[in-house]
């Protein structure tokens, strides 16, 4: 956006710097006033003036004065000089002593008299500039008044150059000025034609000309060699100010298509640097020639509205799609090219198009929050991290921090040894995680307040460094729970308030827990042992070992102690194992599974494996088949590292989806996809998700695939097909096939710093340039270049402060308490008066 | 019999160590302490029967100018160490000076006490009345330095070891000679009684604490009392080096300045004579008279000053003259073969060594201490306990690595934690705040800046030879922690009260005036030609990039916006990246909607250790407009999208373009 703004402004700047670099020999005062002697004297030949001749009072050329006097400096830009004359009395020379004219201005170049103007014609600055414009460049801009003169002048130029055709409701306005200012640069380029009859207008080929509007149009003349047929015409659609006419040339002189042969990502062209976007016709050499038509015929079609190139694949090593036949570019920094795959050019067209029209409304908005944007960005001192923020916002209310034991280096080992289990936090106060995880663990406290031989404690590493790092505690911050102030097990979930809860009392349970009777095997199946966790929700696991399988045994007590906390897992290898491993048809070392929440025990056989293998295994068991994907779940199945085939939905969903995304999921064990669905209601940033995948809210229920880890396409399942197995299934071989087009892509943008620093290096260098800051410097010539000293201040203090000395030293003796906002605001109100004197 | 034939033979023979440590005072003490905690096989000598010798008897008047702060409203031990400045560093808490002393400035008695307590209850290895009086050197290509050092003690017993730690201070007092010098009484022996001192009008030459305390201590019972030196004085509060004139010893300016009778005079002491009169009486003069006169003639025939210039403000006859002029390092016991130089200039009184504490002479002999202190003369704290106990730890472990392949302590964090490092590392880390501008916290990126590897107090001065001295690696681009003061602000003749001296805002903060950190980055580490380059004035040559986190009056950089917000932006600009933390629910949104995840998500919740937050807190962030809730913006959100999509709808409709099909482009993938 800015980007685009730039460049115009730079061409603009250019334009400006054309026209005004033309040498002057306007003086000091930009109105002339001369005798008539003065004045015919000073005309030089070939230079242009405007002079109004005057007796001394007249006071009905009072306005007409003013509005010259306005226009000197803008005439000066095109190096007409504007002077006026004062008659003398008793002068009855041609101009100075006819009655009527007084009541003109005249145009000399050199001492020959180009025009004269009646003074209502030059009414404002705009008719001024228009009309000695317009009569200077009598040449380069022809003003025709009938179809027929058109068409000559048309067809004179046919091969030769190309014609720029204006059309404004009346002379002397401030359209016709931008068309005159405009032809005074482009005049030598191409042939300006002005018109002010609207029915020329209609035969140009635009059905109901808008006749009340100026208009401009670019014909494309010098293509044209057949004299039959009339030159192609390019239409500027937006309003006629010489900003619009030059970029609008610009356009229209920059090639049609523009042939690439490298990286599209490193290509630039003039739309690009006048905000507009590039289309990329992708193109191989055996296609090369229809390709190339196929660009002119969009290029035409995009004229002035997007630039056109034709990138040879065979030359650029493309990381895209084979199919992909289009690419777009947008002007904007950072935004990524979008590879498509288009059936028509109506769709190149209709994608260029919207694109801008959704811009175009973008941009209306952007404008009225621009001078707030702007100020955000100079805010570098405005806390943007989220946590931090909220933190800070909630520093002032008390914590319920009563069931909390705040521990230190004296205390820390004799209540971690009177504790049959114990939960420390490590934190530090001043750190914005810690103190949010803080927060949580008061609910935790509440939660499980009452909770026998449980001890919930904290230790500020802030206050008590030793402690913290003895117990090796390098992050903030950190969880670890003791037992018996012996073991510890360092907290590795999610820092929320349900998690640690359930971590803290599925770790009071062994890990494994070694059943005794076959009463109580079953019982822990169920989830009704050991009773203190049945109103947990978790998932069992009860491994069966006959008394001959000892490795199995210690791997899965291993493997135990590593899951502690995060599953309960239960253990049987009495003599009757046998039996229990018949019930459930395995045979032993095997492994029992109830899901959290299920009735039917799954029977997992186990072979000779490690802990770790034990471990990954039991955690990839974990996973549902089917899950409800929630903010708490979502890294155990990032972990997988596959597409996601998400079923998006408002509430609970039908038993008919879910029954047919069962089978999908169920249906090949070792699926290369997440199958998964999303309650928005119980997980609201989805509406986020879909946002961004849609850019409005879509219709649920809604099933999309997103490639999550590969290229980050997004895509729809057509909404009109009913949510089946046999859709899904032959959607996704589409997609494979490479015959879907995304509805997005993830954006591929690295995390860049949200704003940027204060440059102090930067600033060191503006203030104090002696400082020898380059190294290349070398020291034998650094003592003479310091500058030399002054007592009570110094080179690296800047002046401001020392001004500020003053004044404050009259109103505040004592010492600056920094911050206070009276202080601060007295003190910008001095620098001002300073800068002000 | 046999014990002492046995005792002869060893006699003869060399008795060797990995380390001889020369000097059991605080430094060799501290050095001992490191080594003994690192298992190496080390010895330390001392002339004396207990340690802390000097301690024992000097300063003569026994009040200590090093603080001891009972309180600071702080429980955290590393931040309390910043204003303990007697304490030596070990792991035992019975071992705070604070034990020893309840006085702000203790007395002396108290640190020999705390000396001997140091070196007895860590059983450190410490061989009581042996003087070194010769060292020397004997080449050996297996020598860990290519030689051994070769120590003799009074009783003629040698001493061979691989690396020599000299730890003597400065000890021989500084005198000067000129005529009449000897009429002068020195520091170490003059009375400290002030009876001895009633009525007399007393000369002092010298201008350093001991002048001021020996000043101090006779002030109320003298006629008058002159201080002569070559400099101005230099206020240690004015310059903000604590070997300069402290507050506690400064009485005399007072009755100087309000014209109290006593008064400071500058001249070089070289010129000085000083004259006997037969009353006893001793008259200034200059040596240049001397040297004119008729040396037959006597005493009455030699010039005084104010026989020409009667004016002359040391007119007056003193009753006695005192020197106090300090003291310099022991250079007599080196063999001519190691080549201990004393330094240029004002730091003539201590041997030249290199910024890694080594001599510049000999390989292997490092010097601690006191004596060390040419590397930050007048500038830092190296040359006192609170500082040389960083430095000598800095030294012990550059030998770890250097000859028992130990490297330089370091952890290893994930870069979110990066912010957190060094925040608290600025607050609580005493080595970089009495050490400032000498030791600096380096922090090495790892690869892609996913991780850093952080190591304390590394001495700034062997920054180019890091990888060497460390054996770490810094491939990646380095950022350097460290401490300053603002430049130009201290000084002996700088007003240090001016008003507006504190900077507040953050977007100020390389002006600050206070000691305060400095974060420099580097993408590669400078060398060592870049380093002799430096500024002047500069601890580091110039970086990629620079940080001042803003001085703050309690020296507690934990503001949010003010300290950890503007080094956020620094850190996050100088690697690229975005270092801000975020809720589980934010990270969700972008495992879903980005290919790409900022540090906090990747390093936390794709690890399943994201922050879910409390409800209250994600509240908070909704209303602060940085997370948004969608539960509740979704009626507003989704109609005007509606509206658009309709008006877009009418457009496609309205496009009467005609159409070429773009058939052969589609085609194109089958051939």
């Amino acid at each position: 956006m800015s980007a685009q703004k730039d460049s115009w402004v730079s061409s603009f700047s250019f334009l400006l710097f054309c026209a005004s670099s033309i040498p002057t020999w306007g003086s000091a005062r930009l109105l002339q006033e001369l005798s008539p002697q003065e004045y015919f004297s000073s005309l030089q030949a070939g230079r242009a003036s405007l002079a109004y001749f005057s007796h001394n009072v007249f006071p009905g050329a009072q306005p007409f004065l003013e509005q010259i006097e306005n226009s000197v400096e803008a005439l000066q830009d095109y190096g007409i000089s504007v002077v006026k004359v004062n008659c003398p009395k008793e002068d009855i020379s041609r101009y100075c002593g006819k009655e009527n004219a007084i009541r003109k201005a005249y145009l000399f170049r050199g001492n020959i008299l180009i025009r004269e103007f009646p003074t209502d014609a030059l009414f404002d600055v705009n008719s001024i500039v228009a009309n000695v414009l317009f009569a200077l460049l009598f040449n380069e801009v022809k003003y025709v008044e009938t179809l027929a003169d058109l068409q000559n002048i048309e067809n004179g130029l046919k091969g030769r150059s190309n014609m720029v055709f204006a059309y404004v409701p009346a002379t002397g306005t401030a359209e016709h000025r931008a068309v005159m200012e405009a032809a005074f640069v482009y005049g030598t380029v191409h042939q300006f034609v002005l018109t002010t009859e609207a029915t020329l207008l209609k035969d140009t080929g635009s059905d109901e000309p808008d006749v009340s509007s100026a208009q401009l149009l670019f014909c494309h003349c010098q293509r044209t060699t057949d004299l039959a047929q009339p030159c192609r015409r390019t239409a500027m659609e937006q309003a006629l100010t010489l900003l619009n006419i030059h970029r609008h040339l610009k356009l229209m002189g920059a090639p049609l298509v523009t042939e690439v042969a490298e990286d599209p990502e490193k290509v630039s062209t003039v739309h690009l640097q006048l905000g507009l976007p590039l289309v990329f016709i992708l193109s191989q050499k055996e296609t090369y020639e229809a390709d190339r038509r196929t660009a002119e015929f969009v290029a035409w079609q995009l004229l002035g509205k997007a630039g056109v190139a034709l990138l040879s694949r065979d030359l650029v090593d493309l990381n895209v799609l084979l199919r992909s036949n289009v690419a777009l570019k947008s002007p904007d920094e950072g935004v990524p090219i979008k590879y498509l795959v288009l059936e028509d050019t109506d769709e190149v067209i209709t994608l260029v198009e919207d694109k801008n029209k959704v811009e175009q409304i973008q941009e209306d908005e952007e404008e009225e929050e621009e001078d707030e944007g702007e100020k955000e960005n100079n805010n570098q001192d405005i806390q943007d991290d989220e946590v931090v923020e909220a933190v800070s916002r909630d520093k002032k209310r008390e914590l319920p921090l009563e069931q909390i034991l705040v521990l230190t280096e004296e205390s820390f080992y004799s209540a971690l040894s009177e504790a049959v289990q114990a939960v420390v936090l490590f934190y530090a106060s001043w750190e914005a995680v810690s103190l949010a995880m803080l927060r949580s663990y008061t609910e935790v406290a509440d939660h499980l307040k009452g909770t026998p031989g449980l001890l919930l404690s904290r230790v500020n590493c802030w206050d008590w460094p030793g402690i913290c790092t003895k117990e090796n505690v390098t992050q903030f911050p950190t969880i670890k729970i003791y037992e018996k102030g012996e073991r510890s097990v360092m907290y590795n979930g999610m820092w929320g308030t349900e998690e640690l809860t359930s971590f803290i009392m599925l770790s009071r349970v062994p890990c494994p827990l070694k059943l005794a009777t076959i009463e109580e095997a079953e019982g822990y199946l169920r989830g009704e042992f050991p009773s203190e966790l049945s109103s947990y929700h978790h998932t069992s696991l009860l491994g069966v070992f006959s008394t001959a399988t000892s490795e199995a045994r210690e791997a899965f007590e291993e493997a135990g102690n590593i899951l502690s906390g995060h599953v309960t897992m239960g253990m049987y290898f009495e003599d009757d194992a046998l039996a229990l491993s018949r019930k459930y048809l395995v045979s032993p070392p095997a492994l029992l599974l109830v899901r959290s929440g299920g009735q039917s025990v799954e029977g997992i056989a186990l072979s000779k494996q490690s802990a770790q293998d034990m471990v990954r295994m039991i955690r990839y068991e974990l996973l549902d088949v089917f899950p409800e994907i929630t903010v708490q779940n979502l890294p155990r199945y990032l972990q997988l590292r596959k597409p996601f085939l998400i079923l998006f939905s408002d509430g609970d969903i039908g038993q008919m989806e879910s029954k047919e995304m069962l089978k999908l999921a169920k249906g090949r064990p070792q699926q290369a996809f997440v199958a998964c669905w999303l309650n928005l209601k119980k997980t609201p940033v989805g509406r986020g998700v879909l946002r961004v995948y849609f850019a409005t809210m879509p219709s649920l229920p809604l099933l999309v695939w997103v490639n999550l880890h590969a290229g980050g396409q997004v895509f729809k399942f057509p909404s009109e097909q009913s949510i089946t197995e046999m859709n899904i299934l032959s959607w996704l071989e589409k997609l494979k096939a490479g015959l879907e087009i995304p509805i997005s892509t993830l954006s591929e943008e690295d995390w860049k710093p949200p704003l940027p620093a204060y440059d102090f290096l930067q600033m060191m260098e503006t203030a104090v340039p002696e400082l020898p800051l380059h190294a290349s410097r070398r020291r034998g010539d650094t003592p003479e270049q310091r500058p030399p000293k002054s007592p009570g201040g110094d080179a690296a203090i800047p002046e401001e402060p020392t001004q500020v000395t003053k004044t404050e030293k009259v109103g505040s003796p004592g010492r600056d308490l920094r911050g206070t906002a009276p202080r601060l605001a007295a003190r910008e109100k001095q620098g001002k008066r300073h800068s002000e004197l | 019999l046999g014990l002492a034939l046995y005792a002869g033979s060893l006699r003869a023979a060399f008795l060797y160590h990995d380390y001889c440590v020369i000097g059991a005072g605080p430094s060799g003490l501290q050095a001992a302490y490191f080594l003994q905690q690192a298992g190496r096989d080390y010895v330390v000598f001392e002339r004396s029967h207990a340690p802390g010798s000097f301690f024992a008897l000097y300063p003569r008047h026994r009040k200590l100018i090093s603080i001891n702060k009972q309180y600071t409203g702080k429980s955290n031990d590393e931040f309390n160490l910043r204003h303990d400045w007697n304490s030596l560093l070990s792991h035992d808490r019975r071992l705070l000076f604070r034990r020893y002393s309840r006085d702000f400035f203790p007395n002396a008695d108290a640190m020999v006490h705390y000396l001997e307590d140091f070196a007895s209850l860590l059983k450190l290895q410490v061989q009581y009345n042996t003087a070194i009086i010769h060292v020397t050197l004997e080449r050996n290509e297996q020598a860990w330095n290519g030689h051994y050092f070769l120590l003799t003690d009074q009783d003629r017993q040698n001493y061979k070891c691989s690396s020599l730690l000299v730890a003597t201070g400065t000890w021989v007092p500084n005198v000067v000679n000129f005529p009449g010098s000897e009429y002068v009484e020195g520091y170490e022996t003059v009375s400290i009684n002030p009876e001895d001192f009633a009525g007399q009008t007393v000369l002092i030459l010298g201008r350093g604490n001991s002048a001021f305390e020996t000043a101090e201590n006779i002030l109320g019972v003298t006629n008058f009392i002159h201080m002569v030196s070559r400099s101005r004085v230099r206020l240690s509060w004015a310059t903000h080096y604590v070997g300069d004139l402290r507050a506690i010893n400064n009485g005399l300016l007072d009755t100087y300045q309000l014209k109290s009778l006593d008064g400071l005079l500058e001249g070089d002491l070289e010129d000085l004579a000083i004259i006997k009169d037969k009353k006893g009486k001793l008259h200034i003069t200059l040596r240049f008279y001397l040297e004119n006169r008729n040396t037959s003639a006597g005493i009455d025939s030699i010039t005084l000053p104010q026989d020409e210039l009667d004016n002359f403000a040391t007119r007056a006859p003193y009753d006695r003259v005192i020197r106090c002029l300090g003291w310099k390092f022991d250079f007599s016991i080196y063999n001519r073969s190691l080549r201990m130089m004393p330094g240029k200039g004002n730091k003539k009184k201590y041997p030249q060594i290199k910024p890694n504490y080594e001599s510049r002479g000999t390989r292997g002999l490092f010097v601690l201490g006191t004596a060390s202190h040419s590397v930050d003369f007048r500038k830092s704290a190296g040359g006192f306990i609170h500082g040389f106990r960083y430095t000598t730890r800095a030294v012990h472990r550059l030998l770890e690595n250097r000859h028992h392949g130990v490297p330089w302590p370091s952890t290893v964090y994930p870069i979110t934690q990066l912010t957190n490092s060094i925040i608290k590392r600025v607050n609580e880390a005493s080595g970089l705040y009495q050490m400032f501008s000498v030791l600096a916290d380096i922090i090495l990126l790892r690869e892609n800046a996913t991780a850093f590897e952080y190591l304390e107090e590394y001495p700034v001065g062997v920054l180019a030879e890091l990888e060497m001295q460390t054996g770490r690696k810094a491939h990646n681009g380095l950022f350097i922690v460290i401490m300053e003061y603002g430049r130009n602000f201290s000084g002996a003749d700088k007003d240090v009260f001016y008003y507006n001296r504190a900077v507040g805002e953050a977007q100020h903060a390389w002006q600050s005036n206070f000691l305060h950190p400095v974060i420099y980055y580097y993408k590669r580490l400078p060398t060592e030609r870049e380093m002799r380059l430096r500024p002047p004035d500069w601890p580091l040559p110039r970086p990629d990039a620079v940080h001042h986190i803003v001085e703050d009056f309690l020296t507690d950089w934990t503001a949010p916006n003010a300290h950890i917000l503007p080094l956020r932006r620094f850190l996050e600009n100088c690697l690229s990246t975005d270092l801000r933390n975020f809720f589980a629910e934010s990270c969700f949104l972008f495992a879903f909607t980005r290919q790409k995840l900022p540090p906090f998500c990747r390093q936390g919740y794709i690890r399943m250790r994201g922050l879910l937050g409390s409800e209250g807190l994600r509240r908070h962030a909704v209303e602060a407009g940085l997370l948004q809730d969608y539960a509740l913006t979704d009626f507003l959100g989704d109609r005007q999208p509606d509206s658009h999509e309709g008006s877009q709808d009418q457009l496609l409709r309205d496009h009467v373009v005609p159409v070429r099909p773009l058939q052969h482009l589609v085609n194109a993938k089958d051939e």
